[in-house]
């Protein structure tokens, strides 16, 4: 069963992340990416991984992934037919080493022996979101901290960077 | 049951204190309607005096804090104090260039606070998540800085492409920590080193190694992950570059050495051929490409991109040595460096219209002090002595001969020779030749004046008596070992 | 029977595609997209390690990946709006004032 879910959710993961990279019309490759972070949400979750699971519908699906809609729909892209075009000689160059790290890749993956306990935490009594809420707010206090400043620049900046100065 | 998490706000009070400060200058922007820009740089300028002064403790600690994320050493202490110098001396060369055409951008200095604020976060990193989330904070706040600049074309540019290729290495960096992840088992420093101390060394981990040195590379601007800098260099405004070429920088080669040395030093042996091919690569295509450029933003991108290969020289002889070297070297290249783009920000004018080389033909006649200065500058760049930047290079070629690094000294000294070509062909069109026009009169204003005091006394002072500061640094890099 | 392997290949394959989308590509959205999908496959790499570690510090980093991949989108989705305002394209070719 597991096995069966996994392969379902991979090959829709899969092709539509093809698609998020290969298609023209920009209202598509959104799409697509949302099938994608969907599809990894799945994932997510089948790994035990519930409430990342979560964030992820929720946070790039929803949000992010509506941000990216509501910036074509302001640029006027929706229509638009992208050229698929290689851009010069070097972006082959980039292809190549990027495929050639996957060959790289490979055979180091495959040879991947996990430690430690292989089978997920059994008899657990907690759950993933109280062990997730009680180290992020203890262990892991202050990068949670540091990453509300980072939010914050970001808001900055996104306004700066954004608003018309007459 | 709910556990006490640890807190130590004393370790982390100087990123505090910047924080806040940042939020102050928000605050008063909101209600001050003329003049928010003079007011927020005396916050910001009274923020970084706080932060220097409250770094002072950490000079004496050398323990973790924050369940063992942070470090609390002299290390930290060095690298804070230098990430305020240069805040600080990029706020005094900012300001008369966010009054132009009656902008009022008060936000550039909560920004560059923020940005500070997590370079502090990420030197102090005893954990790669640290690491992570301080060279982000970093990353957005300079992304939105370099497209600041409303009118400039070539302003949001260099923020797109910076902002590409930055979020592009982010990615490869994680990568490589989620393979060492899964190697390790933890991303806390002491388990890495534990990883690899314990020998069984697999090839995920190296690929790992790899993907996050490529990280740290493309932002100390090593060749061949360079190809961002000169444009991103010259698109931004000047005071600004400055602040990338120094701060980003030693923030960036901190949390780099950091990593290196603390929890990977037992495969030293695979990572120190890449880094001394870096090293070598980097230094000659720099000085090379530096040659042939017209604009003086171009031209101190090479520079920079040049100097980041003098510096990994000092991480390739490692021992204790090197890395103290590296410290001295970015404290004396801080210095240096804030002042000559200070310089460019100055001669640049309204809108950043005079930053080719030629603009500078005759400069000594009209503004003789800043014609000096500006050669003392590029002297220090050129590793010339009294000043500062050729004690930073004889410290560093010296460490890498004891450790036995010859032939990359080698190349160091001749490119160095190299150099001087390109610094001394500014300094001649100051004193030799005369502009065609008259250009327009030079506004200095008194922070502008301040800054290059600063910077023009640091440079010959830690230049002629580099004894306590040689000290400093090699006392600063014990922690790591 | 599933493994970590499945999921790593799986990852590998989602970030080389990300990394070529990034080269390949010559419009901005898309560029971003691209990035999005690598950071994606980095966080399926710390997910699965998590699991077959029984660690949960991946889980973690996870989340502060998802921050920081938000952040980025906004302040890169907001230079894109302020460049197309400039030049009227978000093709990264057409953005060549200087060399690149």
């Amino acid at each position: 069963m597991e096995s069966l879910i996994f392969y379902l959710l991979s090959a829709v993961t899969l092709i539509s992340a093809v698609f998020v990279v290969f298609l023209r019309r920009p209202m598509h490759n959104v799409l697509s990416m949302i099938v994608v972070m969907i599809g990894l949400a799945g994932l997510f979750i089948l790994l035990n991984a519930e409430f990342i699971g979560m964030v992820q519908l929720v946070v790039y699906a929803g949000a992010v992934m509506v941000l990216f809609l509501f910036v074509i729909m302001l640029l006027n892209l929706d229509q638009i037919r992208l050229p698929i075009d290689p851009r010069e000689g070097r972006t082959w160059i980039g292809v190549g080493t990027a495929l050639a790290l996957l060959l790289v890749l490979f055979p180091i993956l495959r040879a991947v022996i996990p430690s430690g306990t292989s089978a997920p935490e059994t008899g657990q009594t907690m759950s993933n979101t109280q062990i997730i809420a009680r180290e992020l707010f203890t262990t892991y206090l202050l990068p949670f901290e540091i990453a509300s400043v980072l939010l914050l620049a970001a808001i900055v900046g996104t306004v700066i960077l954004a608003k018309k100065r007459s | 049951m709910i556990p006490i998490p640890e807190v130590n706000l004393g370790g982390i009070l100087p990123a505090l204190v910047l924080c806040l400060a940042g939020l102050v200058v928000m605050m008063l922007g909101l209600f001050i309607r003329r003049g928010a820009v003079a007011t927020a740089a005396v916050v910001s300028i009274a923020g970084v005096l706080i932060a220097a002064a409250a770094n002072t403790p950490l000079r004496m600690m050398d323990k973790q804090a924050f369940a063992g994320l942070i470090n609390l050493d002299a290390y930290t202490w060095f690298f804070n104090l230098l990430i305020l110098i240069s805040a600080g001396l990029t706020v005094l060369t900012s300001v008369r260039y966010l009054t132009d055409d009656g902008l009022d951008m008060y936000e550039y200095f909560v920004l560059l606070l923020f940005a500070s604020a997590g370079m502090m976060f990420m030197v102090s990193a005893n954990h790669l998540l640290i690491v992570f989330v301080g060279l982000e904070t970093l990353s957005i706040a300079i992304y939105v800085l370099v497209g600041i600049l409303p009118s400039s074309k070539k302003s949001k540019e260099a923020a797109l492409k910076y902002l590409l290729l930055g979020a592009f290495s982010s990615a490869v960096f994680l990568y490589g920590a989620a393979l060492l992840y899964g190697s390790a088992g933890s991303l806390g420093f002491p388990e890495l080193a534990k990883y690899f101390k314990a020998g069984q060394i697999s090839r995920m981990a190296y690929v790992g190694m790899g993907m996050v040195l490529v990280g740290f590379a493309f932002k100390v601007a090593a060749v061949p992950f360079h190809m961002w800098t000169p444009d991103v260099y010259e698109g931004a405004p000047a005071p600004l570059t400055g602040f990338m070429s120094v701060g980003v920088k030693a923030a960036a080669f901190a949390a780099f050495v950091r990593v290196f040395f603390q929890s990977m030093l037992p495969a030293q042996m695979n990572w120190i051929e890449i880094i001394w091919l870096l090293a070598a690569l980097t230094m000659v295509l720099g000085n090379l490409a530096a040659i042939v450029q017209d604009n003086i933003k171009r031209m101190l991108a090479y520079s920079s991109i040049a100097h980041a290969g003098y510096l990994l020289i000092g991480m390739v002889a490692g021992k204790e040595a090197g890395p103290a070297g590296m410290l001295y070297y970015l404290l004396a290249y801080t210095f240096t460096n804030l002042g000559a783009f200070g310089v460019v920000a100055l001669v640049g004018r309204k809108g950043e219209a005079n930053v080719m080389i030629d603009d500078y033909r005759g400069l000594a006649k009209t503004n003789p002090f800043l014609a000096l200065a500006m050669s003392i500058f590029l002297f220090s760049l050129a590793g010339i002595p009294p000043t500062a930047g050729f004690v930073g290079k004889f410290t560093i070629f010296s460490a890498a001969i004891n450790a036995g690094y010859i032939w990359l000294v080698v190349i160091g000294v001749l490119t160095s020779a190299a150099s001087v070509f390109y610094y001394f062909r500014v300094v001649m069109k100051m004193y030799m030749e005369v502009p065609e026009t008259q250009p327009a009169e030079l506004q200095f204003s008194p922070a502008m004046l301040l800054a290059l005091g600063i910077a023009l006394v640091g440079v010959l002072y830690i230049g002629v008596f580099p004894t306590n500061y040689l000290n400093l640094a090699a006392l600063s890099v014990k922690p790591l070992f | 029977m599933v493994t970590l392997q499945h999921y790593l290949f799986l990852s590998a394959i989602l970030f080389v595609l990300g990394a070529v989308g990034v080269m390949f590509r010559r419009n901005l959205i898309v560029i971003l997209m691209s990035l999005e999908l690598m950071l994606n496959a980095v966080n399926l790499t710390f997910i699965a390690f998590s699991r077959y570690l029984g660690s949960i510090e991946g889980q973690i980093f996870v989340l502060f990946v998802m921050v920081v991949a938000a952040a980025e989108v906004a302040v890169g989705l907001a230079v894109a709006v302020a460049v197309f305002r400039q030049k009227g394209t978000v093709d990264v070719n057409e953005i060549n004032l200087m060399k690149w």
